[in-house]
């Protein structure tokens, strides 16, 4: 704490901000980046639980079963050395060349196959919840089971499906955190080098905690505004809103 | 055929991996993120300044390879080196039997005593008598952690740490009573106004070649035995150059090669 | 839920289908693959500190777990039928609390108030420091706070949930508001939060690693030990997968076993 509060925080270079502010951006665009993978891999693996073979459906359950049960510390330390190792394995086996996978692709990756198994179930309850008349009346009316996804199942699970969807996304920012444990630059490792740079290791954990508050914050402003869309037409459910 | 879509496949992901990767292929030097003054630390506008920086930098040069550094934390360095993730560790990791048995190591491009410190108001010396009862603190998968297990384990309790900036953290905090490490390192520690207020040096340990080892060397894969030679020959070029020297006195004034 | 009253033996033949048995057979092929090809020759050394490990993550998780409970209780409380000057600094500590990484609010206490130390002399002189000095105090805080934090807001939504007929009923029949809080608030709020609770825990469980980062060794922390002394990088994070499956299993299995005995019938 020898120098000034505003003089440490600085976005220009004698102050840490700009490096603060740079995690941030890297943290956002990870956090992005495993957002919409997993919510890939979680309408394939919804799409595999509810319509897929036996097999399909045990495999997806051992999936979603294991991420849910072991930290994300520890696949992060998995899938981050062996995933990376594993991938370079297999392109030599091919002929390639090995392949250099950088800490972003491979943050995105990680936390990607981990929110891909809480969207699976997410996505699964919701496509659920669509009352099952509504996917009668569209076959009656002979829609092919690509229109049938398209303007019948999507739009109509979509309520059932974002309030699950949000909690994920607060949850992506917030998993961002962990690959500081892998040395990727991210907000709360620019924060730790900051504070061991400088030794207002107080200053600066309060500083990132307030930019993440600020994510969540105004995610939860916007999440507000997409549910009210997504729920427009439908009835007001009974001691729903907060 | 199926032989021909799985090699198909792989190209896809080749296609797809392959458009986020470099197209050149720069030697990948690994080091730990963290601060490490006068060796290494970061500054304000993002970037890494240090000696050794500027000796990989020189060595680089030399070598006429393109380095890049690439950011691992200490204890994942050893694996990242070995699964190829990257190519060289250069972050003042000590030539030492325990690690040859996984990688290789350069010649040795400095060597400097190591150190214990503690508070101020404590005073006792670096032999287990002087360490008895007390909390010591070292940073986790290094010579001194080796050295502290071996010598004060009896003695004192030992307490490990991710990096070393957070033993120094703690030992200001007071939640230890001393730590060991490189006494260069130790020293820029006890010059910042943090070190200055909290600690001073307590001793140097007794040597043990076996543990410590003979000073610090840039970590190889063992197959790689042509970088090894690059390496190894450009340390020698910038020790007979004037290179290395220029460097080091910016930063010391005397010469950290040792003997 | 129907197969629970299925006899056993038709409960088994239509879990172990033919696909079953090929997949299991590939799983086990997999464990004798690893068993044989990698490298589990440390084993024997790091057992006892294994077993220390297990045994601190779980002390961690139950007393986290709690004390956590037991702080999120009046913090539903306050949120769901108190004066405003009780919800609002609910309400603004379960939002800070959710809305930043557990690692950074760990670090924040842990490395945090380390720093501030130095300023105050008088606290390495106070009864609290033999405490403060160790980093198992800074874990609980830090690991219970957040899991009053997730689970007040749970705890908020069960006790506004309770039907307000059921509480006007015990006011009634004369019930002061203590007992009617412990008779009949209290435990509906609790069941109805039951089935989160298990998923809270076992959320709990998976943050427990973080603590390692702080020089407490738990079971993750032995992992890394390994890790780090033997330059073995897979086998002790499978192993450790592993034992946090297990963990999981038996929070799950344990609250199923809670519910059960607990009569569903709301009124």
């Amino acid at each position: 704490m020898q120098s000034g509060l505003f003089e440490l925080l600085s976005p220009n270079p004698p102050g840490w901000g700009g490096n603060l502010l740079r995690g941030l951006a890297n943290s956002l665009l990870i956090a992005v980046g495993a957002f919409g993978l997993g919510n890939l891999i979680g309408i394939a693996g919804a799409w595999g639980k509810l319509y897929g073979g036996p097999i399909v459906r045990d495999l997806l359950e051992t999936y979603t079963t294991v991420v849910r049960a072991v930290p994300e510390l520890v696949l992060i330390l998995l899938l981050y050395y062996a995933g990376t190792d594993l991938i370079g394995r297999l392109l030599e086996a091919f002929g390639y060349q090995r392949i250099d996978i950088n800490g972003l692709v491979a943050g995105i990756g990680v936390l990607g196959v981990v929110q891909g198994a809480y969207s699976t179930e997410v996505l699964r309850g919701a496509i659920l919840a669509v009352p099952q008349g509504q996917i009668e009346a569209a076959r009656a009316f002979g829609m092919s089971p690509c229109l049938m996804l398209r303007r019948i199942t999507l739009p109509a699970m979509l309520p059932f499906a974002i309030p699950g969807l949000a909690n994920l996304w607060l949850i992506a920012t917030k998993d961002t955190a962990l690959l500081a444990i892998v040395g990727f630059n991210e907000l709360t490792q620019e924060t730790r080098q900051a504070a061991g740079a400088t030794k207002a290791y107080f200053t600066f954990f309060i500083a990132a905690g307030v930019l993440y508050l600020a994510v969540s914050l105004v995610s939860n402003v916007f999440i507000g505004r997409i549910e009210r869309w997504a729920r427009r037409g439908m009835p007001a459910v009974a001691g729903g809103g907060r | 055929m199926r032989n021909m879509l799985i090699k198909a496949a792989a190209a896809a992901a080749f296609a797809v991996v392959g458009a986020f990767a470099a197209s050149a292929e720069p030697v990948k030097v690994g080091f730990s993120p963290e601060p490490y003054p006068p060796f290494f630390s970061p500054d304000a506008s993002g970037n890494w300044t240090g000696w050794e920086v500027e000796i990989i930098n020189a060595i680089c040069a030399e070598a006429k390879l393109e380095c890049e550094l690439t950011p691992i934390p200490w204890d994942g360095l050893i694996p990242a080196l070995t699964s190829k993730k990257i190519d060289a560790i250069m972050n003042s990791m000590s030539i030492t039997e325990e690690r040859k048995k996984s990688i290789d190591f350069s010649d040795k491009y400095y060597n400097t005593p190591t150190a214990v410190i503690g508070p101020k108001d404590q005073t006792f010396d670096a032999t287990p008598e002087g360490l008895k009862g007390k909390i010591i603190g070292v940073q986790v998968s290094t010579t001194h952690a080796a050295y502290v297990k071996k010598h004060f384990a009896d003695a004192a309790e030992i307490k490990e740490y991710q990096t070393q900036d957070e033993a120094n953290q703690d030992l200001a905090a007071g939640r230890l009573d001393a730590t060991q490490a490189d006494s260069i390192a130790l020293d820029a520690f006890l010059k910042t106004d943090q070190g200055k207020a909290c600690c001073d040096l307590k001793g140097m340990v007794a040597e043990d070649l076996e543990i410590l080892g003979p000073g610090v060397g840039a970590g190889l894969r063992k197959e790689d035995t042509e970088l090894k030679g690059k390496i190894n020959a450009a340390i020698k070029a910038i020790r007979e150059n004037g290179t290395y020297e220029a460097i080091t006195k910016k930063y010391f004034d005397f010469d950290i090669y040792g003997g | 839920m129907t197969a629970i009253s299925l006899p056993v033996s038709v409960r088994a033949r239509s879990w172990l289908k033919p696909h079953r048995i090929a997949l299991l057979a590939v799983a086990a092929g997999l464990v004798v693959t690893a068993a044989l090809t990698m490298r589990w020759d440390w084993l024997a050394r790091y057992w006892d500190l294994a077993l220390l490990g297990i045994w601190r993550t779980i002390w961690i998780l139950v007393v986290t777990t709690v004390l956590g409970f037991l702080l999120a209780v009046p913090l539903g409380l306050a949120q769901a039928a108190g004066p405003r000057y009780l919800a609002l600094p609910a309400r603004v500590f379960c939002t800070v609390i959710r809305g930043t990484p557990l690692l950074l609010q760990l670090w924040l206490l842990y490395y945090g108030l380390g720093a501030l130390f130095p300023q105050f002399p008088w606290i390495r002189q106070s009864e609290l420091w033999p405490y403060l000095r160790q980093a198992w105090p800074y874990a609980v805080l830090a690991l219970t706070l957040s899991y009053a934090g997730y689970e007040g807001e749970v705890m908020r939504g069960a006790f506004a949930g309770v039907p307000r007929g059921q509480l006007e009923a015990a006011r009634a029949f004369g019930m002061s508001r203590w007992k009617i809080f412990r008779r009949i608030w209290m435990p509906q709020a609790t069941h109805r939060a039951l089935p989160t609770l298990a998923g809270e825990t076992v959320l709990q469980l998976k943050a427990t690693p973080l603590v390692a980062t702080i020089t407490v060794i738990d079971v993750y922390a032995v992992a890394s030990k390994v890790r780090q002394e033997t330059f073995i990088t897979y086998e002790p994070l499978l192993l450790l997968a592993l034992v946090y499956l297990t963990i999981t299993g038996i929070i799950v299995f344990l609250f199923r076993r809670l519910e059960a005995r607990i009569p569903s019938r709301l009124g």
